[in-house]
């Protein structure tokens, strides 16, 4: 019994104090994904806010970019090319969504359009599997002047590895976050989605078209989906398997909180970096492939003790 | 003209209170009766080969049957939505499988029915969070309960008796003389012991529904909040919910092994099947019994339906068919939700409708 | 006045005694005061208003009394007892029954239906005769049928029995509402604007209900409303808000008269 309390409680700290640099890669590698977690999760964030639409698509958006990317380059598309043509595939995919669900589903209660979007994730598993088959392919990495390779750090006479498409990935998602705060801050559209987000029937009798909106913010999230899986793709190849990963999103923001960015951000990186030590650590204890399930309890046991996240507002309900 | 309630009163409460108060669909149910007994254990399905008949349709259809009005309680009348249904039904299927390791000589049927309580259970407990939370918080906490189902019955070896291939696998059993489970069952004895756990399970959850807990769980779904003032108290409506609808899933789910696999490893329970018995409630309907018959129906054969279309008609080969058949199950998810957020249940509703004043148009 | 004694009203009605004191009432939200220090009290079988304008604390006070909002200062009494802090649905079971300002019927069902709900609380057959809905179930499903039919002719909406009440035009919903608070045969009955955004007729046939109501099953009555002609005729005593705050408590005549509540309706000249 003693055995069993020291290796939870005591063990696993002396692990991560004997091996500084193992533990520092361990926090590294789960912080890149917490980043990509992150990543996602403000994808949610986007539609969320603008629409009230929890888009349970946003996963496969994830995929279904990736894969049009890839799969144009093998067609024979250059890589710039099919990513400007993959940027088009995603408006389109915004415009299509806002036109033939969105406004159709105006005014129904939430859960049914969530259950279109999971209508929607069928559509676009068909589609991907249908143009571009269903087997994994390479993220092209190279060809996208994104870095290869790594780093060696020695701290102490340890050993970090640093991944450069990790770094970058890092960079880019921190700059595409800082961009999209400039444009919700400072731009007329900007605003508009603020509003937008704020109050549906107040924007649209100032003026604001709902329709335009909508499309912008599927765009927007269009987008951050196709960074996402340029990044992920890079790091460990392109797969509808993907889309199950991509679901931690869920209980990012379950910790963020569904409407607030920052949140997304945050809730990323502790599901990230917390599920890397718990699978390291304490993962051996209970058998290998506690990364599948760490991040939903948590949530979930966070949702028992502070149900509006940790940037919501506390709900006072009405009658 | 064919389907006219004109000359049919209900002079008492009860009368009124039945579950088909009209005399056709009286008739109508017990022609659907007279066919899933008398003639399709011994003719299968008129133009398909008995065995696949059988096998890959009707088994599954029923069992899937079951599913869907299991989570049809939750989605539908209670509107807790759930993605852990896959799960769900895992725990109903290992908690059979140990049953029968450590009752071997009890009857095959009453461990399965048993097995659906720890799946109960397991629901409840799972569902003790949608006491806090509400909506896409539940998803998580469902989604939660999927993986880390999942994930015990990998690593669990005691589930599986420590089997080497992580598999179970259904012994033998017989009830009465007949062999209803194993490799040696036939088809037949196989499907009318589905048939009659299903039209068993189904008249429960008709009663249930149209009772003073359907109302409640009802309640809690159109409105919680007046639900909790009216005196439900949303602690017994919700969590009698999710084990009602839970103890279907997991009777199902031991007889998806038990009745139709014969062996399963944790493929079978994963999420994606969870979204496949969701699509089966909502195009079926939601909050309808008879929807969730539709709706399994229509879910499970589409693609097969499809496969052979495809395949005879214009020679394409069957992944791209199952392809094209997801593709259409999505588009007509959301044009059902677009078009009659109630589904198929709907839709012939409408018919009837037609049918009573038909030939005429008004 | 006593809380034991009985009076009789100047229209020659007899109220009874005391049924629910709030003493001191004061409910916050963070730092906002939708009530402060209010008490009043409800006496046996009158109709009492809660009048005020837009703002007042009126609804909170019905939320207070059943129990869906918690006072942080202040106490309830009930029938002689203090009320502990209770869920909403051990209050219901009190025999407190309300209607809502923003209807709140159970728009997946039908009329028939949402006033069966107002049942639940009676129906006592356990899960094993609801699963069966044979016999003692059965039974018992039919008695309350029948009790909600007559519920249903009472308020005259037998022709919209088996409809959908999502469907429904406002004026009806608030009836079957209503109805359904009816069904739960209160001892109680809080209604939040029963006539707000009704034209002239429809108002009639409501004050009809509410006096019927009163009249025929003895039941309590709060309610809240704008329109100060169907106050004055329909309620034995009311009270007035404003601002969270107690304006005047009275007989509508002595309410009416009050300057406080004339300036809070008019306003004041500075």
């Amino acid at each position: 019994m003693t055995d069993f309390l020291y290796s939870i409680f005591v063990g696993p700290f002396a692990d991560m104090i004997a091996l500084p640099d193992f533990l520092m890669q361990v926090l590294w590698e789960g912080f890149v994904a917490g980043v990509l977690y992150a990543l996602i999760a403000l994808g949610f964030v986007l539609i969320f806010k603008a629409s009230g639409v929890f888009n349970f698509a946003q996963g496969i958006m994830v995929v279904f970019s990736g894969l049009t990317l890839v799969g144009l380059y093998e067609l024979g598309v250059p890589a710039f090319m099919a990513l400007i043509i993959t940027l088009g595939v995603m408006y389109v995919l915004a415009f299509s969504v806002e036109r033939f669900v969105l406004r159709k589903l105006v005014n129904q209660p939430d859960i049914i359009l969530f259950m279109a979007t999971i209508g929607l994730t069928n559509i676009l598993i068909g589609l991907g599997q249908w143009i571009f088959g269903g087997e994994t392919k390479t993220m092209i990495t190279e060809q996208l002047w994104l870095p290869t390779g790594s780093s060696v750090w020695e701290p102490n006479g340890g050993l970090v590895i640093f991944q450069h498409i990790d770094i970058a990935a890092t960079v880019i998602a921190v700059l595409m976050i800082v961009g999209l705060g400039f444009f919700f801050s400072y731009t007329k559209v900007g605003r508009a989605l603020r509003a937008v987000a704020d109050d549906h029937q107040a924007s649209l009798s100032v003026g604001i078209s709902l329709n335009q909106i909508w499309v912008i913010v599927w765009f927007a999230a269009g987008i951050v989906a196709l960074v996402t899986g340029i990044m992920w793709g890079a790091r460990s190849d392109v797969s509808f398997s993907l889309q199950i990963i991509a679901l931690k999103a869920l209980p990012v923001l379950v910790l963020g909180g569904f409407t607030s960015i920052p949140g997304a951000i945050v809730g990323g990186l502790i599901i990230g970096i917390g599920e890397k030590i718990f699978e390291i650590y304490w993962g051996p204890l209970f058998g290998s492939g506690v990364e599948g399930w760490f991040a939903y309890v948590i949530a979930l046991i966070f949702l028992l003790f502070r149900p509006q996240g940790l940037f919501g507002d506390k709900i006072i309900e009405r009658v | 003209m064919f389907y006219r309630e004109a000359g049919q009163y209900n002079t008492t409460y009860e009368q009124d209170l039945q579950a088909f108060p009209i005399k056709q669909d009286k008739i109508g149910i017990a022609i659907w009766l007279v066919l899933a007994y008398l003639f399709v254990p011994f003719f299968g399905i008129p133009g398909l080969e008995y065995g696949f008949a059988m096998n890959a349709i009707m088994i599954p259809v029923l069992i899937f049957t079951i599913t869907t009005i299991g989570l049809n309680i939750l989605v539908g009348f209670t509107g807790q939505i759930s993605l852990g249904t896959g799960a769900f039904m895992g725990v109903g299927a290992y908690a059979c499988y140990k049953l029968t390791s450590y009752f071997p000589d009890t009857n095959i049927i009453i461990l399965i029915l048993a097995s659906g309580f720890v799946s109960a259970i397991v629901g409840a407990l799972f569902g003790l969070p949608s006491l806090r939370i509400k909506g896409f918080y539940l998803v998580v906490a469902t989604l939660a309960a999927q993986f880390f189902l999942e994930w015990c019955f990998i690593r669990v070896g005691w589930l599986y008796n420590y089997n080497p291939s992580g598999a179970i696998e259904v012994p033998q059993r017989e009830v009465l003389g007949w062999i209803v489970t194993g490799a040696s069952a036939e088809p037949m004895t196989r499907y009318l012991v589905v048939l009659s756990i299903l039209v068993f399970l189904a008249i429960i959850a008709g009663n249930l529904t149209r009772g003073r807990i359907g109302r409640s769980w009802m309640m809690i779904r159109d409105m919680d909040i007046a639900a909790e003032l009216i005196g439900v108290r949303p602690l017994t409506a919700k969590l009698s919910a999710f084990a009602v609808s839970s103890y279907f899933i997991g009777v199902s789910g031991a007889l998806m092994v038990f009745m139709w696999l014969g062996a399963a490893e944790v493929e079978s329970f994963d999420v994606n099947h969870s979204f496949l018995y969701l699509f089966m409630v909502i195009l079926g309907g939601l909050g309808s019994i008879t929807g969730s018959f539709m709706g399994a129906a229509f879910i499970w054969t589409f693609p097969i339906i499809l496969k052979e279309l495809g395949k005879s008609w214009f020679g394409i080969n069957a992944t791209v068919m199952e392809n094209v058949s997801l593709v259409a199950i999505g588009v007509m998810i959301v044009v059902i939700l677009i078009a009659e957020p109630h589904g198929m249940a709907r839709l012939w509703q409408i018919v009837k409708q037609k049918l009573r004043i038909w030939p005429f148009p008004h | 006045m006593s809380t034991a004694e009985t009076f009789i009203t100047p229209d020659g009605r007899t109220i009874g005694a005391v049924m629910m004191e709030m003493k001191n009432i004061t409910l916050r939200f963070g730092g906002v005061v939708a009530i402060q220090d209010i008490s009043f009290d409800i006496r046996e079988g009158e109709i009492r208003a809660i009048i005020g304008p837009n703002g007042a604390g009126k609804s909170s006070m019905l939320n207070v009394i059943n129990g869906f909002y918690h006072p942080q200062e202040g106490e309830v009494w009930f029938r002689g007892a203090k009320r502990p802090s209770m869920k909403p649905y051990q209050i219901a079971k009190q025999g407190i029954a309300r209607t809502f300002q923003n209807i709140a019927l159970f728009k997946g069902m039908t009329t028939v239906e949402n006033v069966m709900t107002g049942r639940q609380l009676m129906m006592k057959k356990s899960f094993l005769w609801q699963m069966l809905r044979v016999g003692p179930a059965m039974t018992e499903e039919v008695e309350h049928r029948r009790r909600c039919e007559e519920i249903i002719d009472f308020l005259e909406i037998q022709h919209i029995r088996k409809e959908p009440v999502g469907s429904l035009p406002y004026g009806l919903q608030k009836r079957v509402e209503l109805a359904r608070a009816l069904a739960m045969e209160p001892k109680l009955l809080l209604l939040d604007e029963p006539m707000a955004g009704m034209n002239v007729e429809e108002k009639e046939d409501m004050s009809r209900f509410i006096l019927d109501v009163n009249d025929q099953y003895g039941t309590t009555i709060a309610l809240i409303e704008h329109d100060m002609s169907v106050v004055m005729d329909l309620a034995d005593r009311v009270v007035c808000l404003d601002y969270g705050k107690m304006l005047a408590d009275g007989t509508p005549s002595e309410v009416q008269k009050n300057q406080a509540v004339i300036d809070a309706y008019l306003g004041v000249e500075h």
